[in-house]
């Protein structure tokens, strides 16, 4: 092969190996922008709800006396506080064993068009060694008066 | 006295790795050729200590010596004897002293064997090996003592974690660390090639068994990770994109490509710069992930108790040691001259596609893992999931497995597509007419119908390359590409499968009352009280019957454990040949019923499956470069001794 055309050879796979580059971190970009799911305390889902439909998390106490289960004996109706908001949960499944009325929760799932959040996955203090980073927050700052204004 | 025992061997083999490293360096001077047989041995008894070292640390869990921090921390006395050897690791502390086990034995183990490399390379290598230990080393001893003495000493320990109570502890974190911290090996190969400008065939060829083996254990401890994570978790999935899963995923990535690349240095000395970028970019991700998973920085099922003294630690760590790497590689990649060129059609180019869709897929995990770390910077909390993760990874996966279907049927240096396309016919109609099976069978979902049609093609296609050929004399490096390449077929089958046609059912039902799951009948026949060494259960039997046929019992337990006092759901699973059944009891419910889980998953087990045939092709392949070295050693060696004969 000709120095040339090896040359040439190089630069192009370089090229393709560059355009490659920059259009997959655009492509990542833009996916992330649209794919995270991002966290909301009950005031901010309140206050500037996102869209229906969109995969969100939502943190927050489990309101004394809200916990209600459906009579089909798996769906459980509830409502997570933060003291300034108060949102309805609607999850059907094997709750986590630490999931209570009065401790804190992070839930996964959407926005319903009537302003129930329906949870496709609770995450609840899970041992003394693993709780859901956003509730370590939370327990810090609002969830103590939180916990205070609602018991 | 053991505890003691285990923290002098461990300064004294962090004692040992300083003198490898500086006998090391100073052995590559002019003058320093005085300490050329200093390195060897002090990388052999490094290792030997440190492996002394963990062994006390076994002895003081299974002693279960209370004054032991760490012991007291995560081991009660009523525990059976094998959580009690396995909880040595299931912590932060021991599992970092696992990590400068592996680190120091790897290391030993090249020091030992090793006689391929150049002296010089062998030297910088095993000062690299040493110089990344240290690191480490201090980590252990002044930020993760496991040795730490408790006063006043307990009269309980505080037990172990619940879900880590499980045979899975005792296979799962050793396997995966000795994959994870065995790419160490590669990364100083690296080094040391640069340090010497040695990078060539031999090099490649001495750096892949290494890798291999690093490689093997990763691929199982993958696997042995999604299977645990799938029976114990309860939840019905085997990948979560968990942080911890992804920094387990991202080095294998880079380690898959390391050895494509590598093979391509080693029979055509093409590929030299990117191959010694890739052994350090995949120990770099080991880092990284330990890094991730160990600070705290993000959540994780994996992350031990937080403290910001230790992310710190490991953020310099990384920052000396893969920026060191980087910067060398800099300084010294222009210096490596060129390798030797192939055609845009060849199975040279094939490997580079391999290459930059490995890469590239990397490249996206690595940015959804770390994109929580950046926005929130900015205040704003964000999970990344299987909604980012699954579409992006899949635009790198699928033409890879594309070009794994191909790559191997081509020849080096120069082909043309026209001498394959007739061969490649029988996978295309095979995929055309699963597309069309699937597109029926499981309409409107994307990513399984492609897998679905994509990997009986490429089960097919990846044993083409033994056509035409005497089975008996085929090496068993090709069996082993075969092998694996069959096993990614057969993985990919199953994660289709389970996405396409897994049916879920969620019920409460009572005693004697029947449901359906897919083509199961299940009936609560009783729930009974059952007890264990250190909890006691409620079990469910379940009485399936699949299509009406003679039952098969089924036993998911809600366990509750004495220390720490906790409830986890223990899911039972029912393999056939086509499928598992996979059930987890859930609570009582008002009217006497119970909460019952069910999934059917069509074919899922060939998930697991596949990622063991994949290993299982890597030992095939390392089986057969480690007896082709053997007979090249010992024909040299008759060689040398004969002319020695001759000489005389």
């Amino acid at each position: 092969m000709s120095g040339i055309k090896a040359k040439h050879q190089r630069l192009v796979l370089v090229l393709i190996a560059l355009a490659a580059l920059i259009a997959a971190a655009l492509l990542a970009a833009w996916a992330l922008r649209n794919q995270a799911s991002y966290f909301y305390l009950p005031a901010d889902l309140v206050a500037r709800p996102p869209e229906t439909g969109r995969a969100v998390r939502l943190g927050g106490m489990v309101q004394a006396g809200s916990l209600k289960t459906a009579p089909d004996g798996v769906t459980v109706h509830f409502v997570v506080g933060d003291g300034k908001a108060r949102v309805p949960v609607t999850f059907t499944g094997i709750v986590p064993d630490l999931f209570k009325e009065g401790s804190g929760v992070v839930a996964e799932g959407r926005i319903a068009a009537d302003g129930t959040f329906m949870a496709d996955n609770l995450l609840a203090k899970h041992d003394e060694k693993y709780v859901p980073r956003e509730m370590k927050d939370m327990t810090e700052a609002q969830a103590r008066e939180a916990v205070k204004e609602t018991s | 006295m053991i505890a003691e025992l285990g923290l002098a061997t461990l300064w004294l083999a962090a004692a040992l790795a300083l003198l490898q490293l500086i006998a090391g360096a100073l052995a590559l001077t002019a003058r320093g050729t005085g300490f050329v047989g200093v390195v060897r041995p002090s990388a052999v008894v490094q290792g030997g200590l440190a492996l002394l070292s963990f062994l006390a640390l076994i002895m003081v869990f299974v002693q279960t010596d209370l004054s032991v921090k760490l012991v007291a921390a995560n081991s009660p006395s009523a525990k059976p004897l094998m959580y009690k050897i396995a909880g040595a690791w299931a912590n932060h502390e021991g599992s970092m002293l696992l990590w400068v086990t592996v680190m120091g034995l790897a290391g030993g183990f090249v020091a030992l064997v090793e006689k391929r490399l150049p002296e010089r390379t062998m030297l910088a290598t095993l000062a690299g090996q040493a110089f990344v230990s240290l690191g480490f080393y201090a980590f252990l001893l002044f930020a993760s003592n496991p040795f730490e003495r408790l006063n006043p000493v307990p009269v309980e320990g505080q037990g172990l974690n619940p879900l880590l109570q499980d045979p899975g502890l005792a296979f799962h974190p050793p396997t995966l660390y000795l994959g994870y911290v065995g790419l160490s090996i590669a990364f100083s190969f690296a080094i040391g090639a640069l340090v010497t400008r040695e990078v060539g065939p031999a090099f490649a060829r001495a750096m892949r068994p290494w890798v291999l083996g690093a490689w093997i254990f990763l691929t199982l401890g993958i696997t042995a990770g999604s299977y645990w994570a799938y029976y114990e978790l309860g939840w019905g999935g085997w990948w979560f994109w968990d942080p911890v899963e992804n920094a387990s995923l991202m080095p294998w990535l880079a380690a898959t490509a390391l050895l494509h690349s590598c093979s391509v240095l080693a029979a055509r000395n093409a590929l030299r710069a990117w191959t010694v970028m890739l052994g350090v970019v995949a120990f770099s991700m080991s880092m990284v992930g330990t890094f991730l998973v160990r600070s705290g920085i993000l959540t994780s099922v994996h992350a031990f108790a937080v403290d910001p003294q230790r992310g710190t630690f490991i953020l310099a760590l990384l920052a000396i040691y893969i920026g060191g790497a980087l910067t060398l590689f800099a300084l010294r990649a222009g210096t490596v001259t060129e390798g030797e060129r192939f055609a845009v059609t060849s199975r040279e180019s094939a490997r580079v596609a391999n290459n930059v869709m490995l890469t590239g897929s990397l490249g996206i995990i690595l940015l959804g893992t770390l994109y929580p770390l950046f926005t929130e910077a900015f205040g704003e909390k964000v999970s990344v999931g299987p909604p980012y993760f699954n579409p992006m990874t899949a635009i790198f996966v699928v033409p890879m497995l594309a070009v794994l279907a191909i790559g191997p049927l081509l020849r080096w240096r120069r082909d043309s597509f026209g001498r394959v396309r007739a061969i490649l016919l029988i996978p295309a109609a095979l995929l055309v007419i699963c597309g069309v099976i699937a597109v029926v069978l499981a309409p409107g979902k994307v990513l399984p119908i492609i897998g679905l049609a994509l990997a009986p093609a490429l089960a097919v296609a990846s044993i083409l390359p033994l056509r035409g050929r005497d089975l008996r004399r085929v090496k068993l490096p090709v069996w082993g590409m075969v092998m694996a390449h069959f096993g990614v077929a057969v993985s990919l089958f199953g994660m289709a499968s389970d996405s396409a046609f897994t049916t879920e059912r969620l019920v409460a039902v009572r005693v004697g009352e029947t449901t359906e799951v897919g083509p199961w009948q299940i009936r609560l026949a009783r729930i009974e009280p059952v007890a264990g060494p250190n909890w006691t259960a409620l079990e469910a039997v379940l009485e399936a019957r699949y299509k009406g046929a003679a039952p098969v019992f089924t036993h998911p337990q809600s366990r509750t454990f004495w220390a720490p006092v906790q409830n986890t759901a223990e899911s039972a699973l029912l393999t056939r040949w086509n499928g598992q059944l996979y059930t987890v009891l859930g609570e009582q419910a008002a009217g006497d019923r119970w909460q019952l889980r069910l999934w059917w998953k069509p074919f899922v087990p060939m998930i697991w499956l596949g990622g063991v045939l994949i290993a299982l092709g890597g030992l095939l392949a390392l089986l057969g470069r480690v007896a082709s070295d053997v007979k090249r050693l010992v024909a040299r060696d008759k060689i040398a001794y004969r002319r020695e004969r001759q000489g005389r």
